[in-house]
């Protein structure tokens, strides 16, 4: 494909970069996710990009990775870097998808009000058992909870879509650590401003033509 | 001894020779067993061995076994701090032990995360492996400004200057800290520890660290010889 994009997601945007891809009938972005629990060993992300971006960047005119900083100390800038050389490459700005959802700005200042700030995003809310109770093991182990969230302060729900059931789920979960609740409404901030900006083609009917066939 | 035998065992922790009791308190650490190591630690002391010998080979040993297997991915968090919780159990019992017996600490060190950094399981870990190891530690807590770092060190004076980050948006707070020693000339008075997930080796020799320690049990085994080596270039 001439001009198509490939974006190599963290699993925790799948749902919003399928829905924007959607919202502008980007027929020339293909989508690859990675599995959002490597959020909890980021030293593996850059070698698992770097798999996807060999097998698949003779495909594409440009590669776009949907991982900002993510805790990798720089790593996937040295890696965009060192595969520079073989194609246009680039990645979501920011240090991490709380960063990109709110806009750095008011994200640094959310950050400077309060540093003890738990951030949630409509995927850590829908996954919030499974990948924060369950993976810092709170349930077993109740005793864990003071020591992991003693310096919180708040929760700030940083939403991408208005659902009045993931507000509630986000609500619970800010009650679930004993802290107090925002919620601030960002949308897909800057990730939608940069897939279109990386995408070569944007229909500008966004017409869903699955309706019409 | 079949399966189910094995399963009812209960070990006896008194009834263990003292090479076994020691392996099994390594067990009882990397499982996270508070009370086993209280015990241990209890048992070991009263068949006369010095509370810094427990210390060394029952828990700090241990404990070394549960540092390797978080760094190559076996453990998680959650297994640390448990087996961290165990160790403080029988620290506890030593520390008035260690505090009777006059041991000079081998160094001085104070410790905290940076400015905007609320994380400090990683920095409590290494406190506690630094005391382990022998060294006296004033913890400044967390969200520590250049202020703060600046007026530990003259209210403590220690050896060593350890900070630490887990946030890629406040690491860069190092280098602020490292260059305001410089502009006040301090900066060679101590040895600097940096840690933190998100940093490495280029990060700690960019903002001039004396070494960055990838996890707790590191700092410990590096920070006697760094301070060694301080002390034998001063002669």
């Amino acid at each position: 494909m001439a001009d198509s994009t490939l974006l190599i997601a963290c699993g925790a945007l799948a749902r919003e970069v399928v829905a924007l891809k959607n919202q502008y009938q980007f027929i020339d972005l293909n989508i690859i996710c990675l599995d959002a629990r490597l959020h909890n060993t980021p030293e593996q992300i850059t070698g698992k990009l770097r798999q996807k971006i060999r097998a698949h960047r003779s495909e594409h005119a440009r590669i776009l990775i949907g991982y900002a900083d993510c805790g990798t100390g720089g790593a996937i800038d040295r890696l965009i870097e060192s595969e520079q050389a073989f194609g246009e490459i680039a990645r979501l700005p920011g240090a991490h998808c709380y960063e990109f959802y709110a806009g750095s700005s008011r994200f640094q200042q959310m950050a400077d009000d309060e540093p003890g700030t738990f951030y949630l995003t409509d995927f850590l809310v829908r996954h919030f058992q499974t990948l924060v109770i369950d993976a810092l093991k709170i349930d077993e182990h109740p005793q864990l909870l003071a020591q992991y969230f003693k310096h919180y302060r708040r929760v700030v729900y940083l939403s991408q879509v208005l659902d009045p059931e993931l507000q509630a789920l986000a609500r619970s979960a800010a009650d679930r650590l004993g802290l107090q609740f925002e919620q601030v409404h960002c949308g897909y901030g800057l990730l939608e401003g940069v897939i279109r900006q990386n995408v070569g083609t944007e229909h500008e009917d966004q017409t869903d033509h699955r309706l019409l066939a | 001894m079949t399966d189910e035998n094995y399963d009812d065992e209960e070990i006896i922790l008194s009834e263990l020779n003292d090479e076994e009791l020691v392996q099994q308190m390594h067990d009882d650490l990397y499982d996270g067993m508070k009370e086993e190591i209280e015990e241990g630690t209890q048992i070991l002391l009263d068949r006369d061995w010095t509370a810094e010998r427990v210390l060394n080979e029952a828990l700090v040993a241990g404990m070394k076994i549960v540092g390797i297997d978080f760094r190559d991915g076996i453990l998680f968090v959650p297994e640390v701090l448990l087996a961290a919780n165990a160790m403080k159990g029988g620290m506890a019992i030593l520390e008035p032990l260690l505090a009777e017996s006059g041991v000079e600490p081998k160094g001085k060190m104070v410790i905290g995360t940076v400015k905007g950094d609320i994380h400090d399981i990683g920095k409590n870990l290494v406190a506690m492996m630094m005391e382990g190891a022998g060294f006296e530690v004033i913890d400044i807590g967390i969200n520590n400004s250049v202020e703060d770092y600046l007026a530990a060190l003259e209210e403590h004076k220690p050896d060593i200057l350890g900070m630490s980050a887990l946030l890629t948006t406040t690491m860069p707070y190092m280098k602020v800290v490292i260059d305001e020693m410089v502009k006040r000339s301090i900066r060679d008075d101590y040895i600097v520890l940096v840690g933190g997930a998100p940093l490495n080796e280029e990060f700690g020799q960019a903002v001039g660290a004396d070494a960055y320690c990838r996890d707790a049990a590191q700092a410990a085994q590096m920070a006697p010889l760094l301070l060694h080596n301080r002390q034998a270039a001063r002669g």
